[in-house]
């Protein structure tokens, strides 16, 4: 656990980066240090791991002031990933992802082996790239390199200063997926710096929205987005704070069971029957108990054509864990304007539809009108 | 006057290779002096807040290759005179090609550190690295090859210069130059210079390779692609 107690920061030049902040980041825990540029939150997350002293106030790490501690000793428990990454071009990726083992004066072995085990947990073929320079690699799997080096001595606390800033936004959603899922693995507690509003939210368990050197609201995503504490969050949340919501529900939350489902052996006159019976537009055939194969039209049904053959196959679908805004992105793309949630058996387990979105979106919207008369009282 | 050099070079390959070697000596003793002294001074300049002293260092250092290596020969004999040392021969020769290789020794050393890329410090600081570690670890091995080209650039400059330390008696192949001169021996001073000019090729190429070598791999791959 990382307790910053009223600290301030004020540089020799008289800027006054940090002003009495106190908070709490818990075990395990992914906080987000947001804010626009000059607000304090490389400043603040850096003083975490001294490198930039504090002019009053006191940091503890698992309550231990940091300041009783020896500053290298400090620094190599502390994983430390940056922007601009800092690999040493002359040394190999093994080498460099060894670099706090190194210090640590760890046999050589075992910083080999520690390498190869980080290669692999940042997705990267340990046979292929641990001999590698970094100017062999590109710039995500640069990144990579980076994130594995932070990891390199497996310390419980991460700083991370915008690790995913210089890479393009293909490739950063990526890394952000891969790197949700090793933290759900290895629970790091974990201080992140980011400008970029959307990356917090997708990324932290809870977000540090800070500005000129204060820290104004500290509170999960959702609450950050439905009940902004003031005019400067809810501006820096943006106009489209509702639809940034959407990221932060995954189609398992709230998409139903289909409302139909029919086997490609059974009859198509008597679907169609209990299609037109029931008023539904659209059926989804599956075969084998659950394999899903398409949507079947109601109009479309003919007695001399099979159900198979009548279908439409799905463009596109959907995982439970698909985010809705990806997964509304996707129903846009998808003919039937539905999106079919299949399990990674490619299973039918549900099935999104516009109108689910549409009552997911008035519930948040009406939760964040609630708000602005709590704040007037 | 060619055919004279020529017979002179058959008849007395010993008196040459005793001036090369003697020339070799000096050129070596000088040049591992600056190098020890450049690379000292250039690690001291690079340092946070020293930038006036670092311009300054370098300000003087470029002065003193201004300075003719003759005039420069004539004060450190008086200097050395005073204080009871050697003032003729090896000692001020050597002394004079030191000063003159810690230029560009300083200056490349001085850029080499300064232009390693602020990330890779502040990742290595981050990480728990110490300063001296941070030196010995990022900042040296990356500019060592940088350092290396001004050696370079020092050894084959001072091959030059070290021929008029014959003047004041310290050998080298200045010998038979200034002895064709005072002689009118033409195929002296042939020999004499083209044996400078061989060993400052020489050198020069060798000096590349050490360059080379000295260069890390994963920064020579940088430099190809």
């Amino acid at each position: 656990m990382i307790r910053l107690d009223h600290v301030g920061k004020t540089f020799s030049d008289g800027t006054e980066a940090v002003k009495d902040l106190s908070m709490e980041i818990n075990e395990g825990e992914f906080c987000v240090l947001l804010g626009p540029s000059g607000c304090g939150k490389t400043t603040t997350m850096k003083m975490i791991n001294r490198l930039i002293s504090l002019t009053s106030g006191k940091i503890c790490v698992d309550g231990v002031d940091i300041y009783n501690l020896d500053q290298n000793e400090l620094r190599m428990g502390i994983g430390y990933a940056i922007q601009n990454i800092g690999l040493f071009p002359h040394l190999t990726v093994w080498q460099n992802i060894a670099t706090v083992p190194m210090l640590k004066k760890w046999p050589k072995t075992k910083q080999h082996e520690r390498a190869e085990e980080l290669l692999e947990l940042v997705g990267m073929e340990p046979d292929t790239f641990i001999d590698r320079y970094p100017s062999e690699l590109s710039g995500g799997q640069q990144q990579r390199i980076g994130v594995a080096r932070c990891l390199g001595a497996d310390p419980p606390i991460l700083l991370m200063d915008e690790p995913f800033g210089a890479i393009d936004p293909i490739t950063r959603a990526k890394l952000q997926d891969e790197f949700l899922k090793i933290q759900a693995k290895i629970k790091k507690t974990i201080a992140f710096v980011t400008h970029d509003i959307n990356e917090a939210i997708k990324m932290g368990d809870r977000i540090a929205l800070m500005r000129a050197g204060e820290l104004v609201q500290f509170s999960d995503p959702s609450t950050l987005l439905s009940s902004p504490k003031d005019e400067f969050v809810r501006d820096f949340v943006g106009a489209d704070s509702v639809l940034k919501g959407l990221r932060l529900l995954r189609a398992k939350d709230v998409m139903q069971p289909p409302p139909l489902t029919v086997e490609v052996h059974e009859n198509p006159m008597l679907v169609k029957a209990r299609m037109e019976k029931d008023r539904i537009g659209w059926a989804m055939l599956t075969e084998d108990e659950g394999h899903f194969l398409g949507w079947v039209s109601c109009d479309d049904l003919q007695e001399s054509k099979s159900i198979r053959d009548t279908a439409t196959p799905p463009t596109v679908t959907g995982t439970p864990d698909t985010p809705l805004n990806e997964a509304l992105s996707k129903m846009f793309d998808s003919a039937i304007g539905n999106l079919a949630i299949l399990d990674n058996g490619e299973r039918l387990v549900g099935v999104l539809s516009f109108e689910i979105i549409r009552d997911v979106l008035g519930q948040s919207v009406s939760e964040a009108k609630v708000e602005p008369c709590g704040e007037e009282q | 006057m060619w055919g004279q050099a020529w017979r002179y070079l058959l008849n007395h390959p010993d008196k040459i290779l005793q001036w090369t070697l003697q020339h070799l000596y000096i050129i070596i003793v000088a040049n591992v002096c600056a190098v020890v002294l450049g690379v000292l001074i250039g690690i001291y300049i690079s340092g946070k807040g020293r930038e006036r002293i670092a311009e300054t260092v370098i300000y003087f250092a470029s002065i003193m290759m201004t300075v003719p290596s003759l005039a420069l020969y004539g004060i450190l004999m008086g200097i050395l005179s005073s204080l009871a040392l050697p003032s003729i021969g090896f000692l001020p020769v050597v002394i004079a090609l030191t000063l003159y290789g810690l230029l560009p020794i300083i200056r490349n050393t001085y850029t080499a550190i300064r232009e390693v890329d602020p990330a890779m410090i502040e990742a290595g600081r981050g990480m728990g690295m110490r300063e001296l570690q941070i030196l010995t670890k990022v900042k040296l091995p990356l500019a060592v090859p940088v350092i290396m080209a001004g050696l370079r650039q020092a050894v084959v400059m001072n091959i030059g210069i070290a021929a008029i330390g014959a003047y004041i008696g310290a050998g080298g192949l200045g010998q038979p130059i200034f002895r064709g001169i005072a002689n009118w021996r033409p195929d002296l001073i042939v020999v004499g210079a083209t044996f400078v000019s061989l060993l400052a090729i020489i050198s020069d190429l060798l000096m590349g390779g050490l360059e080379w070598l000295t260069t890390p791999k994963g920064v020579r791959i940088r430099r190809k692609s």
